[in-house]
């Protein structure tokens, strides 16, 4: 168990810099998720703390101690790759201990260590099965055995669940946590999917373009989004962004305008706004309320009511030809073409500056 | 054409001989690939199939002419009175009748007969063109025998030299050429892709360019006359890199990079993962080694110069002198010689196809 420290990482694969300078801290035990759309660097910065490749510049330090001389297999991480990387010819002990068999360990102590990894993961009675013979699921958890044994110090998971079906991976969500639970290690996850970022990790990292956007627990990212990449990407299904002018009113309220839209008064100052600058109001689907009392709010027609039964989504134009999603809880009595008035729920909107940031307002 | 013929199973042998296009009639592409394929067979089988049959024929009737497309040996009976059997011959006799008599001697255009039923009888004079010579379908085995014999103990010392180089240089050529192709396909360092042209650039260089400078070095090693001087001038095949790197370009880089973070060195890398995995493409290579190393002549005739180191291809040349040929051992000892690649061949062709196919090249 250790904790991990990131120190000016930058990395270039020839001319094309992927990270240009990334700081970050890991605490001992966390669970820390990298996020963000594909291209974004989160899988060469994995990489990069794996060993399996050289950052161009910065410190990798793993508890406390740099890492960027040491070898890939003495840094006291393990890997469980995105294809399971399973070495296709040997039995699922053999791909087990053959970690074990490298450093000259016992073999009384490795098979220990394959029999508890095997009764962890539930694959004791498949140990003499090759990879081949072997579901998708079993294959996975056999790539996280693999990593257990090795009783590494940080366990990493490059997009681990990418492979599965849409059933299994929610149920191997559960498992990994379940795992984490059991076992306390630092495990640095990273996905693309922000459903299993949310629901899985202690602490979110946001990438975009090999630039960290904002770190923290994951409802902190979902109620506080510090900028508008943030705001689109966390929260399924996305953030409604309408774009428009912004004035502040002395009484209090923030007046903000869309163009064709009639204009909401929203309650709060912000103190860094300026009257009349561009600003951008991100309202979550579920966060809006229809034909609110006071009839502030924008004329929105149907275009598509989804009904899930529990939930149900409206898909709305508004005047102004922009089109929002609108989250209803229950089965909604709308249809196509029906008109509504949209309007926030009181304090839940987020409201950008012209530079996509985040504009506090009281 | 019956629907019946269709094959149930393609697998069988049923159905590979009588596989069609599609399902129904006997289609013009059918007849076509048919046609070539047995002409195909033809083509490539005559040869063979002349050559094992006609080293059962005895020298006198590989001599004929026209020659005779079964082995035919002349019938003889053992007479009281004469020491060799004596040949039998039916002959017509002046009145028309036929009788089988057996030939004494031959002068000028008449022959002297006994009647082997009556042999205390006076001898019958009879001119050749009435008498035919009584023949049967007969295997000359005595071949094979007379071959042993006549060689001895030397047929086996050939046999060896040819299993020694052909084992020995096909497992060195394996090991080099994985190597070179390992590091070619695994490793980026500068330069690689200039090593790799200029390994496949001696490809154009025909073997028989560079047999001088090659005798003149293996002399200069004090090789000549020694096996080690045929297996180690062609061990590094460039068809063998390029078929092995070809093939260990399909092995995912995550393998490498999972056995890299288990502790694997490079070397336990190579043996334990790269090789195991690109067996089909080293079953090809294999082959490909065993044919041409056991069926090369030019290389073992210039550095093998004595008997006790021929080879079976070279021992078969000795056949063949200045003064005669002795085609009824030369036809055996070519059969011989042709049977261990004929059985290689047959157990190993699954491997050629897949090894081929999965490489992607011929």
């Amino acid at each position: 168990m250790a904790n991990l420290s990131l120190r000016n990482i930058t990395k270039s694969f020839g001319a094309v810099q992927v990270i240009p300078d990334i700081n970050l801290e890991i605490e001992d035990g966390e669970f820390v998720v990298f996020v963000g759309p594909s291209g974004c660097g989160k899988s060469t910065l994995l990489r990069l703390i794996a060993g399996l490749e050289d950052a161009s510049g910065g410190d990798i330090r793993i508890d406390g101690e740099s890492v960027m001389q040491v070898p890939a297999a003495d840094r006291g991480v393990a890997m469980v790759f995105q294809s399971y990387a399973l070495y296709p010819h040997m039995t699922v002990r053999q791909n087990l201990s053959f970690g074990l068999e490298n450093i000259h360990m016992p073999k009384e102590e490795i098979n220990r260590r394959v029999e508890d990894a095997g009764k962890l993961l539930q694959i004791e009675t498949l140990l003499e099965r090759r990879p081949r013979q072997l579901s998708g699921g079993q294959r996975q958890r056999v790539a996280i055995g693999r990593a257990i044994t090795r009783d590494p110090k940080i366990f990493l998971f490059d997009e681990p669940l990418s492979n599965l079906d849409a059933e299994l991976r929610v149920f191997m969500r559960v498992e990994i946590t379940k795992l984490h639970e059991r076992l306390g290690n630092t495990m640095i996850y990273v996905t693309h999917d922000q459903i299993e970022a949310m629901t899985m990790a202690d602490k979110i990292v946001v990438l975009r373009k090999g630039v960290i956007e904002q770190v923290g627990a994951p409802l902190e990212l979902y109620n506080r989004p510090l900028n508008t990449f943030v705001a689109g990407f966390i929260g399924s299904p996305r953030m409604n962004l309408i774009e428009g002018v912004v004035e502040t009113e002395a009484n209090g309220t923030v007046r903000f305008t869309a163009s064709g839209l009639p204009p909401l008064s929203l309650p709060g100052s912000g103190a860094s706004l300026k009257a009349g600058g561009k600003a951008t109001l991100g309202i979550r689907p579920e966060d809006f309320v229809l034909n609110p009392d006071g009839g502030q709010g924008w004329p929105a027609t149907i275009s598509v009511a989804e009904q899930h039964g529990a939930n149900s989504f409206l898909h709305c134009t508004l005047a102004n030809g922009e089109a929002i999603l609108v989250h209803e809880q229950g089965q909604s009595k709308v249809g196509r073409g029906d008109t509504l008035i949209v309007g926030p729920r009181s304090g839940q909107w987020h409201l950008f500056d012209a530079d996509g940031l985040r504009v506090e307002v009281q | 054409m019956s629907d019946t013929a269709l094959p149930k199973s393609p697998a069988s042998v049923r159905g590979i001989l009588l596989g069609r296009r599609g399902r129904g009639r006997f289609d013009l592409t059918d007849m076509l690939t048919y046609g070539f394929l047995i002409l195909g067979l033809l083509v490539m089988f005559t040869p063979v199939a002349w050559v094992v049959v006609s080293s059962f024929k005895t020298q006198a009737n590989l001599q004929e002419f026209p020659p005779t497309v079964l082995p035919y040996a002349s019938e003889t009976a053992v007479i009281d009175g004469f020491d060799a059997p004596l040949p039998l011959f039916d002959v017509t006799q002046q009145d028309g009748r036929k009788v089988r008599l057996a030939q004494v001697r031959r002068v000028g255009l008449n022959a002297q007969m006994v009647d082997p039923a009556d042999p205390g009888a006076k001898r019958i004079v009879v001119p050749v063109v009435n008498a035919v010579p009584v023949r049967q379908v007969r295997l000359a085995v005595e071949n094979y025998a007379n071959l042993v014999a006549e060689t001895g103990a030397d047929l086996w010392r050939y046999v060896y030299n040819s299993f020694f180089i052909t084992v020995v240089a096909t497992i060195i050529t394996l090991i080099m050429n994985s190597m070179a192709a390992f590091a070619l396909s695994k490793y980026r360092f500068a330069g690689s892709n200039v090593a790799l042209v200029s390994i496949l650039s001696t490809l154009m260089i025909p073997a028989t360019v560079v047999l001088v400078p090659t005798y003149l070095i293996v002399a200069q090693l004090g090789l000549v006359g020694n096996l080690w001087g045929v297996i180690l001038p062609t061990v590094a095949t460039p068809t063998g890199v390029f078929l092995l790197r070809q093939y260990m370009l399909t092995i995912p880089d995550e393998l490498i990079e999972a056995a890299r973070m288990d502790h694997a060195s490079e070397w336990r890398i190579f043996w334990r993962i790269v090789l195991p995995l690109s067996s089909p493409a080293l079953a090809v290579v294999a082959i490909f080694s065993i044919m041409s190393r056991w069926n090369d002549f030019l290389l073992p005739l210039i550095v093998l110069n004595r008997r006790e180191v021929y080879t079976l291809q070279l021992a078969l040349n000795s056949f063949q002198s200045e003064f005669e040929v002795r085609y009824d051992l030369l036809l055996a000892m070519t059969t011989l010689t042709a049977l261990p690649l004929a059985c290689a061949f047959i157990f190993l062709q699954r491997y050629i196809t897949t090894g081929i196919a999965s490489t992607g090249i011929k």
